[in-house]
């Protein structure tokens, strides 16, 4: 990794503030959702800098792709506050790229991938597309984002025929086909076979290093990720925690969180096993 | 019907053909629900919508002849109840996905209500025959002004919230998340689709609309992963559909809702079979370097 780990990271359990530096890229302060009475979260503090790969991890239905839509505008908060760009969330939705989480597309859907990437340009405005300057434009982002995935050559195959990697890929060039500052993305690593995680992992990374973006990324296995995140957020029994991986993925951490024993363990390769949350995972369900 | 014969001499037949004011009409209204169904089609094959699109035919139904029991044109019945069971599909639709139960009960519910208006009405088997299977050849020029009407209207609505309505289609959630009103974007939608069902139970009748609305639209996009074109390819087929099936049956003693259902599904059933051929030799080389050695 050829980038510093931002400076004034440090581990804080919920209710206290991380500096990191000015003006952050989104923030949130003291924020909590409820669903109804229930809270999902609470007390949530964080603030994302500029560049910085983000990994938010934590058990099934503990909210990690509610706080994604919060950062998306989508979800509002019940209580604390939100900043993305130094505004509301959703005020600039150009500048935030999304890839939602995902179950492979209908292999019986007939359209061109490049058209699915190209629907990330003017997919929200009114009416046709006119015949002009414009569509020359359009084509010259797609097939820069096409290209910054590596997804060049199946740019006119059917979309409903690609494997979930090279779905996968077509969905990040979507999400980048505006130049975000921001790649909001959940569980892009999931149904993919180990070595396309890997691949995927290093391709974000790659990208998002080269064009300054900001990545907050929600995962189920922090494992693929690890020589490129700089920070860990875990959310889980209605709280968050946000540090270095070392700092956040230990034992004692993770054993306050969750109130529970769980045991962290490291192999040869600096792979991170986690025990003892299974039980606990399918209480929260 | 008419008992005219098929001559090879193309300019008398054509003559013949157009010669009648119902069959003017007939292809004039034909020709314009065949339109709009092309376009609508798309959108309804594209977002899963056939089962939901063939229960909105039998509320139509349901709505005719509730307006002609208390006396108002069954166009107005049939717009108006399809209308509201879209408004109603629109607030649901989150909900009602794969829900194929709920869509289920209200089609036949509808379509129980449809029988009891009509026993009420107590007379008009004509009537009942011609919401059921069409009377495409039975048009007046009001009715061909209110197709038109309809279509022009719906085709400007279409073409409003294309894009966001593609979009959508697709995924809803990346749609959202760049600013569409998807719930919006869904309602106008079925809204759209509520007027096509009404031209096309016009023209092929409501227990068979829904072979116009899905069968071109499903051919064409197995042949293109372009939208435009697919667009314009399920236009063309059912513009050919609905015209070769009138032309067959005013040459033939058989109903066009006959000829152009079973023109719109043979047209699917072939083009299925060639492109699955064409799929299976192009995502598997081997398949096709073991035909070719066969052949």
């Amino acid at each position: 990794m050829d980038r510093p780990p931002p400076k004034g990271a440090s581990l804080q359990l919920a209710g206290m503030t991380i500096s990191v530096e000015h003006s952050p890229v989104a923030r949130l302060h003291d924020a909590g959702v409820a669903y109804g009475r229930r809270f999902i979260w609470r007390h949530a503090n964080l603030e994302v800098a500029r560049g910085e790969f983000v990994v938010v991890l934590g058990p099934n239905g503990a909210g990690k792709t509610t706080l994604l839509r919060v950062l998306l505008g989508l979800h509002p908060l019940t209580e604390g506050g939100v900043h993305v760009l130094g505004g509301p969330p959703g005020r600039v939705r150009h500048a935030v790229g999304y890839v939602p989480q995902r179950r492979t597309l209908d292999p019986d859907l007939n359209l061109r991938a490049r058209d699915l990437v190209a629907l990330g340009v003017d997919g929200s405005r009114w009416g046709i597309a006119l015949p002009g300057q414009a569509p020359r434009r359009k084509r010259a982002l797609v097939d820069t984002a096409l290209e910054a995935v590596g997804a060049t050559a199946y740019a006119d195959r059917s979309v409903g025929h690609l494997s979930g990697g090279e779905q996968q890929r077509l969905l990040l060039a979507h999400a980048l086909v505006t130049h975000p500052r921001i790649l909001l993305l959940d569980e892009p690593l999931a149904s993919l076979d180990i070595r396309s995680q890997g691949v995927i992992s290093a391709l974000i990374a790659s990208v998002a290093r080269e064009r300054g973006i900001t990545v907050i990324l929600v995962a189920h296995d922090v494992n693929p990720l690890v020589p490129f995140v700089d920070r860990v957020v875990y959310v889980a029994r209605g709280s968050t925690v946000s540090g270095r991986t070392d700092e956040v993925i230990t034992s004692e951490t993770l054993s306050t969180l969750y109130d529970y024993p769980v045991e962290v363990l490291r192999d040869s390769r600096g792979r991170i096993v986690v025990v003892g949350l299974d039980d606990r995972d399918s209480h929260h369900d | 019907m008419v008992h005219s014969h098929f001559t090879w001499n193309l300019v008398d037949d054509w003559q013949q053909f157009t010669h009648y004011g119902f069959m003017r009409h007939a292809l004039l209204a034909g020709g314009i629900a065949a339109v709009l169904c092309g376009v609508v089609g798309y959108f309804v094959v594209l977002r899963g919508l056939s089962f939901a699109t063939d229960t909105l035919t039998h509320v139509g139904f349901a709505g005719a002849s509730g307006a002609v029991v208390i006396g108002l044109s069954p166009v107005v019945g049939l717009l108006g109840l399809t209308a509201l069971m879209a408004v109603a599909l629109g607030a649901l639709e989150q909900r009602l996905r794969g829900r194929d139960v709920v869509i289920g009960m209200i089609l036949v519910l509808t379509l129980g209500l449809g029988l009891l208006f009509l026993r009420l009405y107590s007379g008009y088997s004509n009537e009942t025959y011609a919401l059921l299977f069409g009377a495409i050849l039975a048009l007046s020029t009001r009715d061909v002004v209110v197709v038109a009407v309809g279509a022009v209207v719906a085709v400007t609505a279409l073409t409003a919230i294309f894009r966001p309505l593609l979009f959508a289609s697709l995924d809803d959630e990346l749609a959202e998340a760049r600013g569409v009103p998807v719930r919006a974007v869904s309602t106008a939608f079925l809204l759209v689709l509520a007027v096509a069902v009404a031209a096309a139970t016009q023209v092929i009748g409501a227990l068979l609309a829904v072979a116009l609305l899905i069968a071109p639209a499903a051919t064409a996009q197995r042949l293109t992963g372009r939208p435009g074109v697919s667009l314009l390819l399920a236009v063309a087929i059912a513009l050919a559909v609905t015209w070769g099936g009138l032309a067959l049956a005013f040459w033939q003693p058989h109903p066009a809702s006959f000829f152009i259902t079973s023109l719109s599904t043979l047209t699917y059933l072939a083009v299925r079979l060639l492109t699955a051929g064409v799929t299976v030799a192009r995502l598997r080389p081997a398949a096709r370097i073991a035909a070719s050695a066969e052949g």
